[in-house]
């Protein structure tokens, strides 16, 4: 019954005191501090602070979380648009993480409270549902990567009802690690890949990056002697100095991924240049609705006006906010001002406090890197 | 206790969630110039379970509760026994585990059908008698369509003791027990929303302690020293309250938390932990070490508290946290703020 952690497989306290030794010492001989290295995932970031990861990586081992919640990377306008149709009348319906990610001036909480309707759905299935059930335009606002972009393509070629229509603020992470590791400054030497995501891709789409970036990726996957498996194996990637894809979560990912996923996802959609909020105009890192699929295309549907959004001057807090540098990774949260002062999970400044992925709201909650060692030295 | 934070203009759902932005809501706009008891008792200002007034040389204690719950009827129970059953609790985890009576005032909405009504009542009489006490008296409204969802029922609980248990009484080295699994309740509830399509055998934990509680204090004593049912906010809050009063930290051993399993999927799924959700059947009850194994013993031979278990201790560094020891590391045990929202992936 009361199944204790400690029985389920890949949750073994002990196997994983052992990767964490055996991470101390490969971390140990490269014999320089700290190597960095970045996960793009915000799932892992949950598992690595769920599980108090963090108190127990190595000194010598910097793990910084890079631009890996979909919701934080949702720009600002594509906010504002949602909004807008919300204010026009229409039937908005997204995921619980979205409704309070701050537009230019309000998020989809604030309409919400003063009587625009937005639905909070647990996946697009839903939206679809409640499109059905009316005769009104029902607009689902996807946010997510190649992983949820697959389930909007899937229902978008399953023939949705005519009042129904996405706005699509999806995004592909390849292209957005090749503007990490491009960054002036830069000093990530390896990467841990999402393995929800490769699963969808294959780990062999990672291939061209190492080729030209000479750094290691390592696909891992979500519960913590997955991330624990996939640092130690990093880590030895770099130590080698021969950087490849390595695959440690080969119970799901295979080199050429899910294929019939992918079609699903290239009939529908295409790459798009596009900002990810506080990050860069990201080539290639947005993904819109091909032409085929224009009439439910929230954007072609309806006539978008976000201008009155705009007669508000964002908020003087906004212009201090690091959400972009925490996200590439050149900051932490405790490096904002804002952070657990002026930006809370309740009222939240920056995208990063939001969702349940973002860097900000997982370090309020769960205590940030700094802290944690220092529960680690005075509780103990 | 929590940074204190400024209440809104207007009053959202997250001030009714049982953590810190409800609060600050009673902090700031309701104790002012109220609840002040003296002569030793528990006012509002001490935000516990319920209030302890002198009466002679015994102890009153009185609490209330209104319950909202959608649906009425769920798996494991229904409003009328959460009414009876919140009640009794919030009297049993002051000490005071004989009710004298209950009130119970009842707000209906127009259309609501009789049928619904009288098996709430039945259900409201059983608890009673499981709880060994009843309703002396109460109120009827009834609302207009649309005004309210369906019912909303308001208790009210009378009970006398020698000696009454706070919250506040834990200091470094003693023992925190949990009566049972975490989590059942809250996420049996969300499982029966409709949109989540979940087909589960989750059930509400809800029913009523005093029993079980009467048996811990006679075994434990005076080192039961301090008592919380994890409703509202969950074990979380529970001990976030109990660490921040009493000015200690708490450390939480997790492989040690009871979760079923089934609660555990669940919450995975929806990306909710069920240490943030409701229970309506569980108290933490803080002990001295010296008599932990002993009331645990006891706990267990009552069948309400056969999966209890020993789940932390309390230490001096950091007063008011609460840290998880997951058996990987250690990190904060988070609060829940507002409406719990699953993940989007």
């Amino acid at each position: 019954m009361t199944a204790g952690t400690e029985r389920l497989r890949f949750r073994d306290p002990a196997r994983g005191r052992a990767l964490t030794e055996a991470l101390a010492h490969h971390a140990r001989r490269l014999g320089r501090a700290p190597v960095s290295v970045m996960h793009v995932c915000g799932s892992h970031e949950q598992a690595i602070a769920r599980f108090g990861l963090r108190a127990a990586f190595p000194d010598a081992l910097d793990v910084i979380m890079g631009p890996g919640c979909p919701v934080c990377v949702t720009d600002v306008p594509e906010v504002d648009e949602a909004v807008a149709l919300a204010l026009a009348g229409v039937r908005v319906a997204t995921y619980g993480d979205m409704l309070r990610v701050p537009g230019t001036s309000r998020s989809l909480a604030d309409v919400r409270a003063d009587g625009a309707r937005v639905d909070v759905v647990y996946g697009i299935a839903q939206a679809v549902e409640l499109a059905a059930a009316t005769d009104e335009p029902v607009v689902f606002f996807a946010s997510g990567f190649e992983t949820t972009a697959v389930a909007t393509a899937a229902v978008l070629l399953a023939g949705p009802p005519a009042n129904f229509a996405v706005l699509s603020a999806h995004k592909y992470i390849p292209p957005v690690m090749e503007i990490v590791a491009e960054m002036p400054g830069g000093k990530i030497e390896g990467f841990l890949a999402a393995g929800h995501a490769a699963t969808i891709t294959g780990w062999g789409v990672f291939e061209p990056f190492v080729a030209r970036h000479r750094v290691p990726v390592v696909v891992a996957g979500f519960e913590p002697l997955d991330i624990l498996a996939g640092l130690v194996r990093l880590v030895e990637l770099i130590a080698s100095g021969e950087p490849r894809v390595d695959n440690t979560f080969p119970r799901c990912v295979s080199r050429d991924g899910n294929r019939d996923a992918q079609a699903a996802l290239w009939r529908v959609f295409e790459p798009t240049g596009g900002r990810w909020r506080g990050i860069a105009h990201v080539p290639n890192g947005n993904l819109r609705l091909r032409d085929e699929f224009a009439r439910w295309d929230a954007r072609r549907r309806f006539d978008i006006d976000c201008t009155p959004l705009w007669d508000h001057a964002p908020a003087a807090l906004v212009q201090q906010c690091q959400c972009g540098d925490i996200m590439a990774g050149i900051a932490s949260p405790h490096d904002c001002s804002l952070f657990g002062a002026e930006c809370t999970p309740d009222t939240p400044v920056g995208a990063c406090m939001v969702s349940a992925e973002g860097t900000c709201k997982i370090w309020h909650q769960y205590g940030g890197h700094p802290d944690l060692r220092q529960i680690r030295r005075k509780v103990s | 206790m929590r940074n204190p934070r400024f209440v809104e203009d207007r009053i959202g759902m997250k001030y009714g969630a049982g953590g810190g932005a409800m609060r600050a809501l009673i902090e700031q706009i309701f104790i002012g110039g109220l609840g002040e008891v003296g002569d030793g008792g528990v006012g509002l200002a001490a935000m516990d379970d319920g209030a302890v007034l002198r009466v002679g040389d015994r102890w009153l204690v009185i609490t209330t509760d209104s319950h909202v719950v959608h649906p009425i009827v769920f798996p494991g129970g229904d409003i009328g026994r959460l009414a009876v059953a919140g009640t009794v609790n919030d009297l049993a985890m002051m000490g005071a585990t004989e009710p004298l009576a209950l009130t119970c005032a009842t707000i209906l909405e127009d259309g609501f059908a009789r049928d619904d009504l009288e098996r709430l009542w039945t259900s409201i009489r059983r608890t009673c008698e499981e709880a060994g006490t009843t309703i002396v008296t109460g109120d009827t409204k009834v609302m207009g369509n649309g005004e309210l969802d369906g019912i909303v029922l308001s208790t009210t609980g009378v009970a006398l003791t020698d000696r009454f248990v706070g919250d506040a009484g834990l200091r470094p080295g003693d023992r925190l027990l949990v009566t049972g699994t975490v989590g059942d309740h809250g996420l049996a509830i969300m499982a029966t929303r409709h949109e989540l399509g979940l087909a589960t055998s989750l059930r509400s934990d809800v029913a009523p302690l005093n029993a079980l509680i009467r048996r811990a204090l006679a075994v434990g004593g005076a080192g039961v020293v301090a008592m919380k049912d994890p409703t509202r906010g969950g074990l979380s809050s529970a001990l976030h309250e109990m660490a921040g009063k009493s000015g200690v930290a708490i450390v939480v051993d997790e492989p040690a938390v009871p979760v079923r399993d089934e609660v555990r999927a669940v919450g995975e799924l929806l990306g909710i932990d069920p240490m943030l959700v409701a229970n309506e059947g569980k108290a933490v009850i803080g002990l001295r070490p010296e008599i932990a194994d002993a009331v645990l013993d006891a706990v267990r031979a009552h069948p309400l508290g056969r999966d209890a278990a020993l789940i932390g201790e309390c230490v001096a560094d950091r007063p008011g946290a609460v840290v998880l020891d997951t058996g990987f590391g250690r990190r904060l045990l988070g609060e829940a703020e507002g409406e719990l929202l699953p993940r989007i992936c």
